[in-house]
This record gives C-alpha cells, structure tokens and sequence, in this order.
C-alpha cells in the first residue's frame, strides 16, 4: 500500500484488510480442499464414486455463513466511506478544475494555481469542476477520488494527517494525454502554509497573456517552442501564412487577430493541416475579449 | 430412428464452402461460431501484447499516445462484444443444448442461421474502422460520453457495429429461450435438465431483456455526434451521467452474458470427470436464475465515484454484496461435487480447477470492489482491470478452452495430444497469473487505469505483468497449435462418450450425425446426472 496522509486512509484500510483477511481464509481453504479431494478421490485411489445428491444443512450454512460475512464488510466499507461525505463545518474551501490535460486550482482570494497546498490538519473542501470531458480527482495517498463531471457540482473532501507532497492523478480516461494530466498536493504545517498564502505569487514579470495561456492548459497541447504537441506550436505562429481545412475544403489563411480570436472561439471552424478535428474545445465562454487580446498580444512575442 | 440418412454425421453430410455458410443445422452454425470468435480473439489477443509492450516501460516503447487509447479501445470492442458475450452460448450452446435436451436443432433454425450472419456484418464493421474514417474509437469500451461525442476518431462505426452486434446476442438468446421451453426430450422435466441449459436459460433472458438498453443508449450517441440533439453532452444541454447510467444497466447484466454459462460449462465438467453426480443441483440451477435477477439492479457499483448520492452508493453497494451469495453457493456445490468421486484427471478437468482458483479471486476482489470505502480508492485503477481479467479470462476464458478440450472428440471424431494439452495448460495458467495478479498490486498503489504511461513507482508491476503476457502467448499458442494438429492428425475417436459422460450428447455417435440421435435419447432415472442409473448405450 502507498503512503497514507488523510483521515480516511485508516477507515479505508481497515475494511480493505478485513476483505482480503476473510476472502484469503476462504481462498486458501476451499483451493485445498479441491486439492486435497482430487488426489483423495483420484480414479486409480477411490474407482467407484458415491453418489451424493447434495445435502439441506451444507445448503444451509453455505448460505447463511456468506450471507453474513457479506453483510460484515458491506459495514466497514459503509463506515469507512461515510465521513467522506458528510464535509465538517467551517472546511476551507478550493475550486478544483478539470481540463485536458491538466488540474488548476482556485484559493478563495482568486489566486490561481497549478498545483493544490493545503494545512496539516484542517478540513479541506474541494470543488470539483470540469471545464470540457469527464476527469477524476484522485489523491492515492488520501484514499480519496470523486469525478470532475461538466456540468455538475460534485465535491470531496478530506483532512491531511502528514506534511508531504501527495500525487494527484486523473482516473478518469479524458483523451490522448490522460497519463500526463498529473498535478500534487502539498501539505504544509499551519504556520508554513500561512506564509506560503500570504506571498503572493510574483505575476508582476510574467505577461498576461502568458498566465492567462497557463491557466487555461492551452501550452499542454501547444508548445512555445516551435515542437508540434497535439496542436499547431505558438512560436512563430502570428504573421505566418497557415494552410487550414474550412468545411472540408484546403484553404490558405493569414494567422491574424481575426484569425486567432475565430481558432480560441471556434477551434474546429480552420483546422490546420496535419492536425485533427474536435481535440480542442471552445474557449468562447471561457476567455474574454480583452483576456483574447492579451494572448494576441504575448503570441507576437513568440517569433 | 436408425435410418440411412440419419447415419452421416453433419461434418461430411455436405461439402463446400456454401454448405456451411448458408447451413441451418446448429452444429454446422457453432463450428461458424468458433472460427470466427477464435480468429477475433487472437486480433484481440494481439492488441493486448501490444498493450502490455507499449506498458513495458514508462515513457514510450512501441506506439504514440493516441495509437495506444485506440489499441486499449478496440482490444475492449472485440473482447466484450466479439468473443466473451457471444462465446459459450453461440458456440457450445448451439452445439449443444439441442442435443442435451434431446432434440435435433433449435426452435428457429434460420434465424440462428441469421444471427451468425448479423454477427458477421457487425464484426466486420466494428474492424472496418481500422481501414475507414479516422481511425478505431478511442474512448475506452465504454464510450463515456462526452468525450465520445467530442472525439474525431470514428465512434460512430464503432457503436453502430456494437448495435447491430446486439441484434444477433438478441436473437439467439429468444432462439435458446424457444427451445428449452419446447423442445426437451419427452420425460425431462425442467428440473431434469442438464446444468449447462440451466445456465444457458438465465443467460437468455438478460440477452432478451438487457441487450435493447444498450441498442439504444449507443444510437443515442450517434444521434449526438451527427445532429448535436444534447441528450449527454453538457455544453449543448445533455447530462454525461445519463449516459452511465443507461451503459452500465445493459453492462452489468452483461457481466452475467458472460459469467452464466461459464458456470454451465463448469457444472458439466465436474461431474463428467468425477463420475458421480453434481452435489446440490438445485442449489446450482437456482442460483443461476438469482444471479441474473439480482444482477439487473446493481449496475451503479460502476460508478460510486460519479457524484451519485450517499443514499445511492448505499444502496447499489449493498445489492452488489447480495450476487456474492448465490456465486458463493455454486463454487461450495461445485467443491463438493469432487468428495468421493472418482477423479479422472483430464485437461477440462484442469481448465474447470484453474476456473474455480481464479474465479474466486476475481470474485473476492470484487467485494473489495463492491464496498464502498474501498472502491473509492480503486475505482479506475489497474485493480479493476486486473479483477475483470480475472473474472472474464481467468473466468470465462479458461471455462471457453475447458469446453472446448472437454467437447473436442464430440465435434471432430479425434483427440488432441491429451500431453501437449495440459502442458499447454499449464504454461497458460502460469502466465495468466503473471500477467493479471500484479495488476492488483499497481492498482492498491494507485495507478489509473487507461494509463499510456505512467510514474516510475509502478514500473516493477508492470514489468512482471509484460513478461506474464509473453508466458500466456506461448501456452495459447500452443494449445492451439495443439488442437488444430489432433483436428487433422489426432486419434481417431469412433465411441460415444470418450470421458465416461452422461449427458445426451455422449449417447449419440462420435461425430453426431446430421439428425444428432440415431436412437431414441434414453434419460437417466434420476435427474441428468445420475450415474447410479446410467443408460448403457452400445453401438
């Protein structure tokens, strides 16, 4: 088993070990016996068989004694996952959001980032929302997964037991880059974790534009360096003469303002060459016009 | 009865490639079965050792990203849709059943005839999206929605091909249903039945009743990628959770399509190989009949991490735990069916242990599964995918080969190399276990399933599982090498029952002849397997 770090672990462990205690006895127990019967009652050992029709009391107990074993570990797993739902009062709450192929996190001041920290100790609520397919939000060393549906509220949340840094891995498929969508979660003690959130990321250097492409995991799939990803590279992009596919046809266009403003908006209306149609999903709601002219912005940068 | 005609057996009755295309007789319609689901299988088996190389190591060994999510996509497809649910009923049940109950074809023998031929069109379609379009799905078998609506790839073929694959698990199931209802010998009460129809009857009726939901849930998604109608799509109105939903109440009765007639299969072998009779045989035929109605009402257990209720992850969570006893009940009856037999340790009889070994460890971790605390954790690693191999290859596969080594006299007249067999069988249990049970482990760590790639933590896992898969594709090939050489080659066999069986099938000639009985079926007194009172038949 892996680290354990939250609350829950120990409810989760508990009913995983009592399972696998009581299926090992059985699985042990009922493969030596078959064993045993086939070398006991082997043709050149026992050449004539009992007919043996069967027997009510072995029926019976056979019956009962799993029934009950099966209601024992539906009980610890009921109560192992039952305060996972039921969130404290007064938890500290972070937005989690899902997109391919990445995980951002917002802090209730607005602070955006790209990997969660969170106190030692403090209940921690996490809303769980997906900015285009489905994705999963799973901590393996908090025991703790709930999936990032579009369109849907879901929540989790927990308690961390031990200062570390935490995988957080998506376990819902969500397309070509699914075993990259990777983020962690730090756990500080409380006194470290005021200081982490009263400094302020330094944003003042990056250009807006440039957060803005971070934050909405547009450089997962386009790279600044000129390497081809899942989409075209923004290096050298604005200015450049692109031959895209419109309606099915081949057709030469200038990537300008209009022309980059139309692929945030509508990312299947040019398709470029070589590259496939519907990986990208729209940004129109998502990106303003200002924020589009920022981007515009920092791409002439890119050359 | 002894007539001229009835004396050809059905392999040489007629010749050509039409007589067996356009053939009605259910043993000729099996034999299509086979070929066909073999030649699936290995397509799929391939993809699988594709898989299991490109996991060999972290980063990338073999193929792209993209490439690797359409192999895992389209090994689902053909596994699921092409060889597991059809498997056992198209192939050993058409066989078979008529000739256990003592008849000489089922109820509708054209269309049977066009179930193989909708079987066909649907598989060829489901492969033509390797040529066509942009290329084989790339969602997972599933097809959650939406990615499944937002993908470029060719979805639309791929669910269109599982629709109409539906059609023809439909049809044989009603044809099954038909004929146990009408055709049993005179004298064979239901409950005189052999286990092997007992299965195949519960089966029936989840392919009738469950196989429609699917039908439509994946036109649905058709209708979502061509006209954008917003039925699970949120961005245009549509809720992806609907869609779960309506998969998984086809898809986990399906488990059943799978799973029952493999417990069929497993109730014949024990008592053939024990020569005695089956221990609790009420117990066996009804709990066959509970699993596949309480197994309509537990298919939200595949999606407790979805933001369903508290209330309904209770629920579901406890009805999952209720199908444990009545699989508990048969693997108990099926032990004891062994106490004080006289054991004939023959290949099937090695396919039906490894069955019960492995199923009870797909089974308890299933219950791992199926608890709530746990499944939390589990849900969508390598534990599941290691705990369904178990139940669906460890499972149903080895009770599909025990099958067929156990029915192979019957259908060609020759025994393979009984040594080869069960060093074949050997070499494919050991890499069964290799290749499946370090997936449990990698997946109590927290790898995800559907992973490309992965953190070096999970490399040692992996590592045992590619070589696991190496050792697996050997004992396959050999098994197969084995069979198709004793086809031609083997033994000849000319007496009715090789094993010492008592089923009606072991009463007619070896191969059966195109009416399948030259006699009037005799019935043991008490019930089928009733070895104090076996017929003796001599030719």
């Amino acid at each position: 088993m892996r680290n354990s770090a939250s609350t829950f672990a120990q409810g989760v462990d508990l009913s995983l070990y009592i399972i696998v205690g009581i299926s090992l006895v059985f699985l042990i127990g009922i493969t030596a016996v078959m064993i045993y019967f086939v070398f006991r009652y082997n043709k050149k050992r026992n050449p004539v068989a009992t007919n043996i029709e069967g027997s009510n009391l072995l029926e019976v107990l056979w019956t009962a004694i799993p029934t009950l074993l099966v209601v024992v570990m539906f009980y610890y797993g009921w109560m192992g996952f039952k305060p996972m739902r039921s969130v404290p009062d007064g938890a500290m709450e972070v937005k989690a959001y899902g997109q391919m192929w990445k995980f951002s996190f917002e802090y209730p001041d607005g602070r955006i980032t790209d990997s969660l920290v969170v106190p030692l100790g403090k209940p921690v609520k996490v809303n769980l929302v997906s900015r285009d397919v489905l994705h999963s939000f799973y901590i393996p060393a908090f025991r703790m997964k709930e999936d990032m549906v579009p369109g849907k509220n879901n929540f989790m949340w927990f308690e961390a037991t031990k200062t570390g840094r935490y995988d957080i891995l998506c376990a819902e498929y969500c397309g070509q880059l699914h075993s990259y969508m990777l983020s962690s979660v730090t756990v500080l003690p409380e006194s470290e974790y005021a200081q982490w959130l009263a400094s302020a990321p330094n944003l003042a250097d990056e250009h807006p534009g440039l957060t803005l492409l971070k934050q909405n995991a547009c450089l997962t799939c386009h790279s600044q360096d000129g390497s081809k990803i899942i989409g075209p590279s923004f290096r050298g992009l604005y200015g450049k003469t692109e031959i895209v596919e419109t309606d099915g046809k081949e057709r030469e266009v200038l990537a300008d303002d209009e022309y980059i403003a139309r692929s945030i908006r509508e990312p299947n209306a040019d398709v470029v060459k070589g590259y496939m149609k519907g990986m990208m999903v729209s940004y129109a709601n998502v990106l303003n016009d200002e924020q589009i002219a920022h981007i515009i912005d920092y791409l002439k940068t890119l050359k | 009865m002894a007539t001229a005609t009835a004396q050809v057996n059905y392999l040489e009755a007629k010749k050509g490639i039409m007589s067996w295309l356009f053939s009605v007789d259910h043993k000729r319609i099996g034999l299509m079965y086979l070929y066909a689901l073999i030649t699936f299988f290995l397509v799929g088996v391939t993809l699988g050792l594709l898989m299991r190389y490109e996991l060999l190591n972290p980063g990338k060994d073999l193929v792209e990203a993209k490439t690797y999510n359409q192999i895992f996509t389209l090994h689902g497809v053909i596994m699921i849709f092409l060889f597991i649910i059809p498997s056992i009923p198209a192939v050993f049940g058409n066989f078979f059943l008529p000739i256990m109950l003592g008849t000489d074809d089922v109820s509708f023998p054209r269309l049977n005839l066009l179930s193989w031929w909708v079987y066909i069109i649907g598989a060829i379609m489901a492969l033509s999206t390797l040529v066509f379009g942009d290329g084989p799905a790339d969602t997972g078998w599933t097809f959650y929605a939406p990615y499944s609506v937002k993908t470029g790839t060719n979805v639309t073929m791929s669910v269109l091909a599982a629709f109409v694959l539906g059609f023809s698990s439909i049809l044989t199931g009603l044809n099954f249903i038909v004929t146990i209802h009408r055709l049993r010998a005179p004298g064979m009460s239901f409950t005189k039945m052999p286990l092997f129809a007992w299965a195949l009857y519960a089966t029936s009726w989840i392919q009738l009743l469950a196989t429609p939901i699917i039908g439509i849930t994946l036109l649905m998604i058709v209708a979502e990628r061509t006209l954008g109608v917003g039925l699970f799509d949120p961005s245009i109105g549509g809720d992806p959770i609907l869609y779960q939903h309506l998969f998984w109440i086809y898809s986990h009765p399906a488990v059943y399509i799978m799973a029952l007639p493999a417990f069929g299969v497993i109730s014949e072998l024990l008592p053939t190989f024990s020569h005695r009779t089956i221990f609790g045989y009420k117990a066996i035929a009804y709990s066959s009949l509970a699993i596949a109605f309480v197994g309509y009402f537990i298919w939200g257990h595949h999606m407790f991490t979805s933001g369903m209720s508290g209330t309904a992850r209770f629920i579901f969570s406890m009805l999952t735990f209720l199908v444990a006893i009545p699989t508990a009940i048969k693997v108990f009856n099926w032990v004891a069916t062994l106490y004080k037999g006289s054991i004939d340790v023959q290949t099937p009889l090695l396919y039906a242990l490894a069955f019960i070994f492995q199923f009870m460890i797909g089974g308890f971790t299933g219950l791992i599964l199926g608890a709530l605390a746990t499944d939390i954790h589990l849900h969508d690693t390598y534990f599941v995918v290691g705990h369904f191999h178990y139940v669906m290859f460890g499972g149903t596969g080895f009770a599909f080969f025990g099958a067929l080594h156990y029915w192979y006299p019957k259908i060609w007249g020759r025994m393979y190399n009984k040594l080869v067999a069960n060093i074949a069988f050997v070499i494919f249990f050991i890499g069964f276990n290799t290749l499946y049970f370090p997936m449990f482990i990698s997946g109590l760590m927290g790898m995800p399933r559907r992973y490309y790639d992965y953190l070096p933590e999970f490399h040692i896992p992996n590592i045992i599982s590619t070589v696991g898969s190496w050792i697996l594709a050997l004992g396959l090939i050999l098994m197969i090498v084995n069979l198709i050489v004793g086809r031609f080659r083997g033994r000849k066999v000319t007496e009715r029952d090789p094993w010492g069986g008592i089923t009606l099938e072991w009463q007619t000639p070896t191969p059966p002849p195109v009416q399948n009985f030259d006699r009037l079926p005799e019935l043991p007194k008490n019930g089928p397997y009733d070895y104090e009172h076996k017929p003796q038949i001599k030719d």
